[in-house]
């Protein structure tokens, strides 16, 4: 399925690599929990949360390089948690604003 | 050719131990494994509606108290939405038919196939065995509070048991992508396939997006109520409207796994009992990815009497009206479609004039229910009740009874009786609309679901719903009984009973284990109708020259 030659070594390679990566940014995520970020706090670990997802579902769920197709239902799963986190924030945040009680 | 026919191994007779019924991988055989399992559940459902409606005959509380009654209409919900209508049409008629329409030998991953029937045997029967002897009360939407801090039932089990079950619909969905996208027969172009192809693509992309959704939500109330984190307890910052909209991002969907797939049925038997190509397919096809995609925005439209904010709720409710026009696309065209054809009433034929009437009117009292100001006086009425058994029962489940007796004699090799099951489709639409009509002016009057007694005034409404009721229940033995009979009696079906166009009405009924001899090329456009029988008559002939 791969447009790239298929080269073992190189595969095994990626995946060592990805998992240091993993694994520091495991680290990563306990140490930032003993900082106080602040309002920064949530967005640090989702940020690193976000990017360990991105390299497992690059390298080792092979979107990287994969079919157009694999990228297609990817993207449509993030579309759906999107929607699923986006409305009820719209519903959240517009509550109460011309102050008539509970609308 | 009858006898020569006869004498082929078919996929029924391949083998006869129970062994290779419980450990097949041939999707045909998980499909009859599917059919009985759902089979059992709907009987079930159906004892607990009789109950109801056997309770709700007089205005006092005759036959069974509060309690009772409220496991009783929650036993029936949970079985009927979760272990009969979301697998009915997908899980039977699909596994079936999927790998039959587009000419591979099965689907892709048949073990998974199988894995998926055992998860939801699995599934339903903690839920069953879990509701049955603990009993469980919120109703099956499980709505928080009540199900996290109040209520003294068994709130955790079945939640397991659903949260089981949802993992085989999403295995049955991925198993149904993967096939359509990469098993089709040379010359089975996109624009080749029969449209019940694509309502299980569209019934699949649903199940694989909005199944997960479910699964967590059920999970967070069973750990809201057994570690108390307070997810949605507004005293520990949580909040009971963010149950609704996981619940129903996954349950208003759900209406769509079950009402895509019936359409699929409808737009196969029409053109088949017309005798003409179908009107409009590309546009038919659109409109069922249409409303799988649509369908994932407008879940608020069951929260407009919560304090969801009044901008949400103006967005759920246009969006809710925009749905309704993939569907009458669909309505429109089938309607075209028999304009000028060659119309006969067999069984299914009636059964699907029945689903367009029917969903007809459940569709239309949807926009009722998505117009803001109209919710809110109608709301948690039998109005409600009314119209979601317009959709569920009326086009779901009549859809499903079109499909059956369209296909039965592709699945068992046998012809029903065609009067008793005439007689059965016009019973079930007239029992349907006494027991579920009146309903709607109950609702209208004011009369609120989910209580056992009432005033009196609203009496005369329940004696016709549970008088409908009986007829509605009879409607739905008689096929139990013919199609059971014709298993054993009924006269030898032959290929293409029906004419119809198609891949499956080609080859054996019942098929081969492999379903095709040989791959079929595919060379010409779904719904060729006055080629059908010619078609099939060839391909016969073919099969007999390479014998």
């Amino acid at each position: 399925m791969s447009k790239h030659r298929y080269d073992p070594q190189a595969t095994v390679r990626a995946y060592i690599m990805v998992f240091a990566c993993l694994m520091i940014f495991t680290a990563l995520t306990v140490a930032a929990a003993f900082v106080d970020l602040g309002a920064m706090n949530n967005a640090v670990a989702m940020a690193i949360a976000a990017t360990k997802a991105v390299l497992v579902a690059m390298i080792f769920m092979h979107l990287r390089g994969g079919s157009p197709l694999n990228v297609l239902w990817i993207s449509s799963g993030i579309f759906g948690f999107v929607i699923m986190i986006a409305f009820p924030l719209l519903d959240l945040l517009s509550r109460n604003i011309l102050g008539i009680p509970g609308k | 050719m009858q006898t020569s026919e006869a004498k082929k191994v078919n996929y029924l007779s391949a083998q006869h131990t129970v062994a290779s019924w419980l450990l097949t991988i041939d999707h045909k055989r998980i499909a009859i494994l599917y059919l009985v399992s759902i089979t059992v559940m709907f009987l079930i459902g159906g004892l607990m509606a009789a109950a109801i409606r056997a309770e709700l005959l007089t205005p006092a509380g005759d036959l069974m108290g509060s309690d009772t009654y409220n496991k009783a209409f929650t036993l029936h919900g949970i079985v009927m939405v979760f272990f009969f209508l979301i697998p009915s049409i997908p899980a039977t008629l699909g596994n079936f038919l999927v790998p039959l329409m587009i000419g591979a030998k099965d689907l892709a991953f048949p073990r998974i196939n199988l894995l998926s029937w055992y998860i939801y045997m699995v599934g339903a029967t903690i839920g069953i065995v879990a509701t049955v002897t603990g009993g469980l009360d919120t109703g099956w939407t499980l709505y928080t509070p009540y199900s996290t801090a109040y209520a003294t039932t068994n709130v955790v089990m079945p939640a397991i048991g659903l949260f089981i079950t949802g993992f085989s619909s999403i295995l049955t969905g991925l198993n149904f992508i993967v096939t359509i996208h990469k098993m089709r027969a040379p010359g089975m172009t996109w624009f080749r396939l029969p449209l019940f192809i694509w309502a299980q693509y569209a019934t699949s992309i649903v199940m694989i997006l909005a199944t997960p959704v479910i699964a967590i939500t059920v999970l967070m109330v069973a750990i809201d109520r057994g570690l108390g984190l307070g997810i949605f307890d507004p005293k520990a910052g949580g909040d009971p409207v963010l149950f609704q909209h996981l619940f129903w991002f996954y349950s208003h969907p759900a209406v769509y796994i079950m009402i895509l797939p019936a359409m699929g049925v409808i737009s196969e038997v029409i053109p088949c009992f017309s005798k003409k190509r179908i009107f409009g397919y590309n546009f038919i096809a659109a409109s069922s990815l249409s409303i799988a995609i649509i369908g994932f925005f407008v879940w608020g439209h069951h929260l407009f009497t919560t304090p969801q904010s009044m901008y949400a709720a103006m967005a759920f409710s246009i969006i809710t009206f925009a749905v309704a026009v993939p569907s009458a696309v669909k309505t429109f065209n089938w309607t075209a479609t028999m304009y000028r054809g060659s119309v006969s009433f067999e069984a299914p034929m009636i059964y699907a004039f029945g689903f367009m009437g029917l969903f007809l009117v459940g569709g239309l009292t949807g926009l009722f229910l998505g117009a803001l100001g109209l919710d809110l006086h109608v709301h948690d009425t039998y109005f409600v009740v009314a119209h979601f058994h317009y959709i569920m029962v009326g086009g779901a489940i009549m859809a499903y009874m079109a499909g059956l007796h369209f296909w039965w004699p592709k699945m068992t090799g046998r012809m029903y009786p065609e009067g008793p099951a005439k007689a059965a489709a016009l019973l079930i639409f007239v029992g349907f609309n006494l027991t579920f009509f009146p309903q709607f002016l109950a609702g209208y009057a004011g009369m609120p679901r989910r209580y056992h007694y009432y005033p009196p005034e609203f009496q005369i409404f329940n004696v016709l719903s549970t008088a409908g009721s009986s007829i509605l229940a009879l409607g739905y033995l008689l096929p139990l009984g013919y199609l059971l009979w014709s298993l054993r009696y009924g006269r030898a079906a032959g290929r293409n009973p029906w004419g119809a166009t198609g891949l499956e009405w080609m080859i054996d009924s019942p098929p081969s284990p492999h379903n095709f001899d040989e791959t079929p090329v595919v060379t010409w456009e779904p719904y060729d109708y006055p080629d059908a029988h010619r078609r099939t008559a060839e391909h016969a002939a073919s099969e007999a020259a390479r014998v």
